[in-house]
């Protein structure tokens, strides 16, 4: 214990020397989830309120062709603006989001009985104008339908016979629930924000290590393998422990940030839930300082241990999307699954949902026992003489 | 008191040292002498402890270095090849972890840390960081954090690499004083004129063997040569030529 207590020691003195590994392992991996967080929820606000009771601008070629329909738009809440020569050019141009086209002919089909064509100019690779679009394209609808029902009326039919069967769809996702959708993505913010924590430490202390060549003579002082590769974990855990209390309390801070009411969700993330978050994800820094620890020792140098270990970042998320994918429920079973598990906690957690004991304790055991499988195979490795390349 | 007996090594079908076996004795400097790829450090590695010989063995001070492995480490201090220094960490702090991982502490450690400091003149550096130390400045360090635990054997890959003519000079004279002390120091060295000005005693290796073992004038007489260096050469070419 002692010596483990000394290697540690050294390592996260060393590491807190080193302004790379600071500001990556405890800034800019911790605070990039609750930033950017706000940031994608600010857009998602403002995209959501700006489609609600919001005069719709809608530029009309050939307005002199259907003063009907003109008439009837404006008294829907169109501002009905004068349409461009060239509609296609213009929206394409990004000048106009859309642009309705009344052709000459509509009248004298109208009149026909017969189909009369309205052209609606969009572009759709535009994401942003898509409410807008769609209010277009709903109302023209209702004006059809409404010239239908008239029609039919005319000739002594029911404009009932139009509607065989009516689609009433009942949303029955409460605001928490809608929340959690977006909320989803906390839990793989906050173990991408660990996993960074902790990233340089494991590679400064192994690869690291090796590529200075200072591994050699740390290997011929009589301090057993385990004690060592220990001392190197703890100090890695602890880099996690410090980038996953920065990250949660983030959060909690950039959450409140947030008028989340306007969305209809409540975002549920007080500090009796940052804790229990917190105690969640603690056992997960065993099992990813461990694997950071074990896939480092393998690779020669600062360079290969980054390169692999970006992609080892990603490992842990994979379950969490398979997860969104088929909407998993907790269960027993998966809380045998490492990164999984904690997922699902805290998914349960913030929608208020009791917990079991037993899935706690079983989150937390399988997951640090995983961790302390990848240490046993790292100190292994460190037996070996292949170590030193 | 250092005894290879036998040290067989592969990597491969490389066999980088074939059956070798020499004494280096307390208070004397010992040097392993020969030509690059001969297997000297192989042999230096497999006596600090960070390579497994595939045959034989090898005793520091009785220890034996497989089947009592941490005691024999307790008895030795290495300067590898290539030593490197915690970059983040100040001369004397690069010194102490190495003491208290070989388990010295407080008043203990401070005592052995300064005597070291002012033995190796390491005054001016003591609290820089070794970011920026120079080849002289880092040799000095890891010599110190080799002697930080009193070992009583000390063994170097090619101490003098690096080095220019004044750190040479006092690192000579640093291995003279210990050895008036009575430390063990077995060293390794292709360069003739290092040797001839410290050994007490020569092993001339090549191709994983030994082919000569002795004090300079023993090697003058069995060679018949007028110089070490003509002797090294004999014994080498003849190696070869076998």
């Amino acid at each position: 214990m002692r010596l483990l207590t000394i290697v540690w020691a050294k390592e996260v003195l060393d590491n807190l020397r080193d302004r790379r590994t600071l500001l990556s392992s405890l800034i800019f991996g911790p605070l990039f989830g609750p930033i950017l967080f706000v940031f994608m929820m600010n857009f998602m606000l403002n995209e959501a309120t700006s489609d609600v009771d919001e005069l719709l601008e809608l530029p009309v070629s050939g307005q002199e062709h259907a003063p009907e329909l003109i008439r009837w738009l404006g008294g829907n809440g169109v501002n009905v603006l004068d349409g461009p020569e060239d509609a296609r050019e213009a929206v394409s141009r990004g000048d106009l989001s859309m642009v309705l086209v009344i052709p000459e002919s509509i009248g004298e089909k109208l009149r026909a009985g017969q189909p009369a064509p309205l052209q609606l100019v969009v572009n759709n690779a535009k994401s942003r104008d898509r409410g807008d679009v769609r209010k277009a394209r709903n109302l023209l609808r209702a004006y059809r339908n409404q010239l239908a029902a008239s029609r039919l009326q005319a000739r002594g039919i029911s404009p009932m016979v139009l509607y065989p069967v009516v689609i009433d769809e009942v949303d029955v996702s409460t605001a928490v629930g809608r929340a959690l959708v977006v909320l989803g993505m906390l839990t793989y913010f906050i173990l991408f924000s660990m996993l960074m924590g902790g990233m340089y430490l494991a590679i400064d202390t192994t690869a690291g290590e090796r590529e200075r060549g200072s591994l050699e003579p740390l290997l011929t002082l009589p301090v057993p393998t385990g004690q060592l590769i220990m001392g190197k974990v703890a100090a890695t855990c602890t880099f996690m422990l410090v980038a996953l209390a920065i990250t949660v309390t983030g959060f909690s801070i950039s959450l409140n940030f947030l008028d989340l009411q306007a969305l209809d969700m409540q975002a549920n993330f007080g500090p009796g839930i940052a804790l229990s978050v917190f105690a969640v994800m603690l056992p997960f820094t065993l099992f990813g300082a461990g694997m950071m620890t074990l896939v480092a020792s393998f690779t020669r140098s600062y360079k290969e241990a980054q390169t692999y270990l970006t992609i080892v970042l990603l490992v842990p998320t994979l379950p969490i999307i398979f997860a969104a994918i088929f909407s998993l429920d907790p269960t027993f079973e998966l809380m045998a699954v490492p990164s999984l598990s904690q997922h699902l906690l805290i998914t349960a957690i913030m929608k208020g949902e009791a917990l079991q004991t037993e899935w706690i304790l079983v989150s937390a055991a399988s997951t640090m026992l995983a961790g302390a499988l990848f240490i046993w195979l790292a100190s292994l490795f460190y037996r070996r003489e292949s170590i030193l390349g | 008191m250092i005894r290879a007996q036998g040290l067989s090594k592969a990597f491969g079908k490389i066999q980088a040292v074939d059956n070798l076996s020499f004494d280096a004795v307390d208070g004397k400097i010992t040097a392993l002498l020969g030509p690059n790829g001969a297997g000297k450090s192989t042999t230096l590695r497999m006596l600090y402890t960070v390579l497994k010989p595939d045959a034989g063995q090898a005793l520091i001070d009785g220890a034996d270095i497989q089947a009592d492995l941490l005691a024999a480490r307790r008895k030795l201090g290495v300067l590898p090849h290539s030593a490197g220094l915690y970059p983040h960490l100040t001369a004397l702090e690069n010194i102490r972890y190495y003491g208290r991982l070989s388990g010295l502490e407080n008043a203990e450690l401070e005592q052995r840390v300064s005597e070291l400091s002012a033995v190796l003149d390491l005054g001016p550096i003591a609290d820089r960081h070794a970011k920026g130390f120079s080849q002289g400045e880092r040799t000095r360090v890891a010599l110190a954090r080799a002697l930080v635990h009193r070992p009583k054997n000390l063994l170097l890959d090619e101490p003098t690499n690096g080095l220019d003519v004044m750190a040479t000079r006092s690192l000579r004279k640093l291995l003279l004083q210990l050895k008036d002390q009575g430390h063990c120091i077995l060293l390794s060295s292709h360069i003739m004129q290092e040797v001839a000005a410290l050994a007490d005693q020569i092993v001339i290796i090549a191709h994983g063997r030994v082919v000569a073992d002795g004090t300079p004038e023993q090697i003058l007489t069995r060679t018949g040569a007028d110089d070490l260096e003509s002797a090294f050469v004999d014994l080498i070419g003849a190696e070869d030529a076998g």
